[in-house]
């Protein structure tokens, strides 16, 4: 019977080849978007991790507690024991010191009187150590415009835009006035070595990257540092691993009574980044929702087309003595095949469109210059597991719920009317 | 009132909702029909001669009276037995032939078969021997949109006889054909009814098929009006 079924659902093309494009269609379209805000997302919070919050990121607690202001006087102290430590502990890990701070930017003349001055949001990294990878990590290699990378401590790269505001070159001096951990007036002078374009507004206003040593120097922040950022083995970040170092982490350093003891913290937690996270699972939840929603109305609209088209085959099946409920369950029956082979070739379609969204990227650089957003400025599509059976959720549950809903129609037909309706 | 009978009416009464009213479709009918039977319902547009063989093949129900076809009560039969008894035991050929158009000739006169879940070699042999009977053998891979009016019937007259029913309802069954094919189709049928002692009972009011008819029943606004066994050329 099954064999009889599907014969005529393949020649039939109106009841197999229509049904199955719509839902190819939309499994595309559907595994294709996963993919493309997976990408977007996980770029956003690849690019916010390396930035600023790390897969995990350790503070002293009284500096988590006030964050948002970048307390360097409640910054880790004795961090290069702490990093022996977490090597043993997180061998295929890596951690690496960072600074965040602010100040002024004095730009000087020949005279050595102030030329022009402007804030700078400023943030130290490991740029000059031999085995260094924040400079690959920081994608700096494609942001610089001019200049070298800093080879020694009190070298520093601008943002190409300030370099051009505060009227210096790589090679100028600038004078970087700050305050010390301690609450102390900080002045230090320090070489351009290069400038840089960051891509994002914010950044290039005011920006400026320095090495690690430097800016603990000029911070009197030996062996100390506001945050060490750990970033996991591979590339993306797994919030399952995560959690596991977080939780062993804190289990082991942190002191409840002591404030000034470490604390992990897991990207997920980030106050940003678990906007993100939210976002994402509720981009992909709308996505599914949407496309359900859509194809069924699509599916259960050709379902009413097709039952008009085989009212009489439904006639003839229910006179000779086929029941209701058989007719109804063997259309079902079809529409799972349907959404089998439409969702097949609709994820195969639309992971072909993601890999190549993948590959080259979407350059978003334009659209986005005024933005204030660290965001990279090319987008790519992200394939994971998920993206291989994705779109056979909502591809097999549309055309099975079109289905159901125009089948309906079988129930509420009276065998009494057969004849008649069979004279036309 | 033979009990044994392949069909027993007794004072059947068919009512259908009207507005607020009712309209009374059959009126009173009493009717034994007996194995081998080729008899005719006859009568005008309205007379109710569709209605009976609606009830008689379990397709309706009737208001009143009992209806008993091949031993199953069918003012007491749900769907789902009613669907049985007409699927074990009961052909139906339509007017417009209604055969499934994505099927061969071959596929149309099997489904009745899938149905009763017969074994791949009995469906085989049965099949071939209702195309034989209609003379056919050589359509078996035609498609309904490759064959003629009359092969269409006979197709429909193979796919109703393949499962040898007891019973073949026929509404207007030569409504669509020329007077050569309705012979032909008419003739066919009269063998059939011969040779396997299948019942058959039409609701006509063409006289091709009338000439053709061993009985004759007059239908009349719901009533008999006459019930006569009469010589004709299927004899």
């Amino acid at each position: 019977m099954i064999r009889f079924l599907f014969k005529g659902l393949l020649r039939d093309r109106s009841r197999s080849l229509l049904p199955i494009l719509v839902v190819t269609a939309g499994v595309t379209l559907t595994v294709f978007a996963f993919c493309y805000v997976n990408g977007i997302l996980g770029d956003m919070i690849e690019f916010s991790a390396k930035y600023t919050s790390g897969h995990v990121k350790i503070m002293t607690r009284a500096y988590a507690e006030n964050k948002d202001q970048v307390p360097n006087d409640l910054a880790l102290l004795e961090v290069n024991d702490l990093i022996s430590n977490l090597h043993d502990d997180y061998p295929k890990m890596e951690f690496v010191q960072r600074i965040s701070f602010g100040g002024l930017l004095d730009a000087p003349d020949e005279n050595g009187e102030t030329k022009k001055q402007g804030v700078v949001v400023g943030m130290a990294a490991d740029l000059i150590s031999e085995n260094t990878k924040e400079i690959e990590r920081l994608n700096l290699d494609g942001a610089l415009r001019k200049g070298r990378f800093p080879e020694k401590s009190n070298e520093v790269l601008l943002s190409d835009e300030f370099a051009t505001k505060l009227e210096v070159s790589p090679g100028d001096k600038v004078t970087l006035i700050t305050s010390t951990m301690y609450g102390g007036m900080s002045i230090q002078n320090f070489v351009i070595a290069g400038t840089i374009e960051f891509g994002v507004q914010f950044m290039d206003r005011s920006g400026m990257i320095a090495d690690i040593s430097g800016i603990q120097n000029a911070m009197d922040m030996n062996d100390a540092c506001g945050e060490l950022l750990g970033f996991l083995e591979m590339a993306n970040y797994d919030d399952i691993a995560a959690l596991n170092v977080e939780t062993t982490f804190n289990e082991k350093y942190t002191d409840p009574n002591d404030e000034f003891s470490p604390v992990m913290t897991r990207l997920k937690n980030d106050s940003i980044m678990a906007g993100y996270f939210e976002y994402m699972d509720g981009a992909v939840g709308i996505l599914i929702s949407i496309f359900i929603l859509a194809m069924s109305i699509v599916l259960w609209n050709t379902g009413l087309i097709g039952g008009l088209r085989r009212y009489g085959e439904i006639g003839v099946r229910l006179a000779i003595g086929e029941e209701k409920g058989h007719i109804y369950r063997s259309m079902i029956l079809e529409s799972i095949f349907v959404g089998i082979i439409g969702s097949f070739l609709g994820t195969i379609i639309g992971l072909g469109f993601s890999f190549w969204v993948q590959e080259v990227g979407i350059n978003i650089g334009e659209i986005m210059k005024n933005s204030k957003m660290m965001v990279p400025s090319v987008f790519r599509a992200h394939i994971t597991p998920t993206a291989y059976y994705l779109g056979f959720i909502p591809g097999l549950f549309s055309v099975v719920l079109g289905t159901m809903l125009s089948g309906i129609g079988i129930y509420k037909r009276k065998t009494a009317s057969l004849f008649k309706e069979l004279e036309t | 009132m033979e009990q044994n009978s392949l069909i027993n009416i007794n004072n059947l009464v068919k009512r259908f909702p009207v507005g607020k009213g009712e309209f009374t479709a059959l009126n009173g009918i009493d009717l034994t029909f007996e194995t081998g039977e080729f008899a005719g319902l006859v009568g005008p547009s309205g007379s109710g001669k569709t209605t009976l063989l609606n009830i008689i093949g379990s397709l309706d129900t009737p208001s009143d009276g009992s209806v008993n076809v091949i031993g199953q009560d069918i003012a007491n039969l749900n769907i789902k037995k009613a669907a049985v008894l007409r699927r074990q035991h009961m052909g139906f050929i339509f007017q417009t032939y209604n055969l499934l158009p994505v099927y061969t000739v071959y596929e149309n006169i099997e489904f009745p078969l899938l149905l009763l879940k017969m074994s791949g070699s009995d469906r085989k042999k049965a099949v071939m021997d209702a195309l034989d009977w209609v003379g056919l053998t050589d359509k078996i891979k035609s498609r309904p949109a490759q064959l003629s009016g009359g092969e269409c019937q006979r197709v429909a007259i193979a796919r109703a006889m393949v499962k040898k029913p007891e019973l073949v309802l026929a509404d207007e069954p030569t409504a669509n054909l020329d007077a050569a094919n309705s012979h032909n189709i008419l003739k066919m049928m009269a063998k059939l009814n011969k040779e396997l002692k299948t019942t058959f009972i039409f609701a006509t009011h063409d006289d091709k098929v009338i000439q053709y008819l061993k009985r004759k029943i007059s239908l009349e606004d719901g009533k008999i009006v006459n019930d006569e066994n009469v010589i004709n050329k299927g004899e």
